[in-house]
């Protein structure tokens, strides 16, 4: 059996495979212990971090759509300091890579957020999340200004030498234009996409199934479009992009990877099968094994894209 | 109404009553999403849930024959805890809210508590589901029988005739229902455990898609399949 290398780096962050969990789909990786080895993890992303504990949105905050969800938690979350004491120990102690994500509703209190995640040195990397769709202030509003969006990377820049990754959205014209603009002020890589504003009505009540009426649209349906906007993206920038949106399986994961993603996060997949970041990370080392590949990044970024397939035989 | 039973040791000799299973109903990605049910009986190595047909998850299930296999996680959610001794345990649900009360019936019982009263209405008597129930009394909201009424104006009743029978109620039915009970409860200063329903996503607690609004709580919100699905009845906002 070859022997496959799965592990790679992002500026210093050392990951033991391509398949990371994403933000708010897998709590703070403290919940699912006893399903999931959660070292064969590539890296934990944890539930968006605020200064101030946030209750969330009132329910329902789920509804079930054709092959995906739609949801409104409204970035429930402890908060930075129960955050701190109770689950930075525990991810600590992991021996997997921690990226913790931060949402807020200020450029000051994402500044404050990182300023105290950073003094503890209790992760490996952040993401900044500035496209959550379902809060009011800050999240999307901020995602989908193209200035802001800088501005915020700029401010965070030079408070941290680990790797800052910005969280982009998929609600605007162009993904790539958000990709060059936190590129060009230090970002040392970009994830996409976060959901998409999506909506579901209840015909007998004649309400909106989710208690904001919109919400973000996640989970199979969306990995088309998923792909699409990372294919966008790595045309238009050189730092490392991070697929996420829609990935349930190896076969999934390896679209994106071939796409030229430099790793991938699995979201509402873990809702069906909480191992299934593991799992997938296993498919990929199968399929490589398979190939004669000895290394997964010889994967990526290979899309052929000279020529039209002309038979796709697995759509029968 | 449809009874499925399994076959899994793991589950039948760990589930207590009030816990629930997560069911990937079939594989691939419709539905997308796993349904939970609370667990009704364990006998042996089998494990009993019990369903209406409401959507496209419940359907699914009703066509799943001798042999097949369901993919289940669990178990799921915070138990019925035992009552206080010396007290009556008071089973009250309506509709389908009964899911629970047989395996909860039969844990009572197994623990020193033999005279057990269940309350149980529904719209109809062909609503009545009395699977493995005992000392059952009935409320119909039609009259079709038993009482003819909700089965809280039933329970009310009941005090008024039992005055000074020391009580732990156990609760579980429509969200209409459990307000009124719960109204009841707060008005005679009784004590209550409520297991609510709701659209959950995990069901772990990873999500946070349950919230169930709290009273008197630091947190504004508990979730549903974490902190739940038992509360005191006292604990939440029944919405």
């Amino acid at each position: 059996m070859t022997k496959v290398q799965t592990d790679f780096k992002l500026g210093s962050m050392h990951c033991r495979n391509r398949v990371w969990v994403a933000s708010g789909t897998f709590g703070y990786g403290d919940e699912c212990l006893d399903l999931v080895d959660v070292n064969k993890i590539g890296a934990i992303v944890t539930k968006s971090l605020s200064l101030k504990p946030r209750d969330g949105n009132p329910p329902p905050r789920v509804v079930e759509t054709p092959s995906g969800m739609i949801n409104s938690i409204g970035l429930a979350n402890i908060g930075v300091d129960r955050f701190l004491e109770e689950k930075a120990p525990f991810l600590q102690s992991l021996d997997t890579s921690v990226v913790v994500n931060i949402a807020a509703g200020s450029v000051e209190e994402y500044r404050e957020v990182l300023e105290r995640i950073e003094s503890t040195d209790c992760c490996d990397a952040y993401e900044i999340n500035v496209s959550c769709p379902n809060v009011k202030e800050g999240g999307l509003s901020f995602g989908t200004n193209v200035r802001m969006t800088a501005e915020i990377t700029r401010e965070l820049r030079p408070l941290t030498g680990k790797p800052l990754i910005v969280k982009l959205t998929p609600n605007i014209t162009s993904v790539s234009e958000f990709a060059r603009a936190v590129q060009d002020e230090g970002a040392d890589a970009v994830s996409l996409i976060n959901t998409l504003v999506g909506m579901s009505v209840d015909v007998r009540t004649r309400r909106p199934k989710i208690s904001t009426t919109t919400g973000g649209l996640s989970g199979p349906a969306i990995r088309p479009v998923a792909l699409a906007k990372v294919y966008e993206t790595i045309r238009s920038v050189s730092i490392p992009v991070i697929g996420i949106g829609g990935i349930t399986s190896a076969n999934d994961a390896l679209e994106f990877l071939i796409t030229g993603a430099e790793a991938v996060e699995i979201g509402t997949a873990n809702y069906l099968n909480p191992n299934v970041a593991v799992e997938i990370a296993e498919g990929i080392t199968t399929f490589c094994q398979e190939n004669d590949i000895r290394n997964v990044s010889e994967i990526i970024g290979t899309l052929q894209t000279d020529q039209t397939i002309s038979v796709v035989k697995s759509w029968m | 109404m449809y009874a499925l039973h399994m076959r899994s040791f793991y589950f039948a000799s760990t589930i207590q009553p009030g816990q629930f299973i997560n069911i990937k109903v079939q594989s691939g990605f419709y539905p997308l999403l796993r349904r939970p049910f609370s667990v009704a009986q364990t006998q042996d190595d089998v494990i009993t849930i019990l369903f209406d047909i409401v959507g496209e998850g419940t359907r699914i299930l009703s066509l799943k024959k001798p042999g097949d296999m369901v993919d289940v996680l669990g178990p799921l959610g915070r138990p019925f805890t035992l009552p206080q001794s010396d007290t009556v345990p008071l089973l009250v649900a309506g509709g389908l809210g009964m899911a629970p009360m047989p395996i909860l019936t039969k844990w009572l019982k197994a623990n020193g508590f033999k005279n057990t009263e269940t309350f149980l209405g529904a719209r109809s008597k062909d609503y009545l589901v009395d699977y493995q129930l005992e000392n059952v009394h009935y409320a119909t909201d039609d009259g079709s029988q038993g009482y003819h009424g909700t089965v809280v104006s039933l329970l009310d009743q009941w005090f008024t005739d039992n005055r000074g029978t020391e009580v732990t109620v156990y609760a579980c039915g429509p969200n209409p229902m459990l307000r009124g009970l719960q109204n009841l409860l707060q008005g005679r200063s009784l004590k209550g455990q409520v297991s609510l329903e709701c659209v959950m996503a995990c069901g772990i607690g990873i999500c946070q898609g349950c919230p169930v609004e709290s009273v008197n709580s630091t947190k504004r919100y508990r979730l549903v399949c974490n902190d739940g699905p038992v509360f005191d009845i006292h604990s939440v906002v029944i919405q």
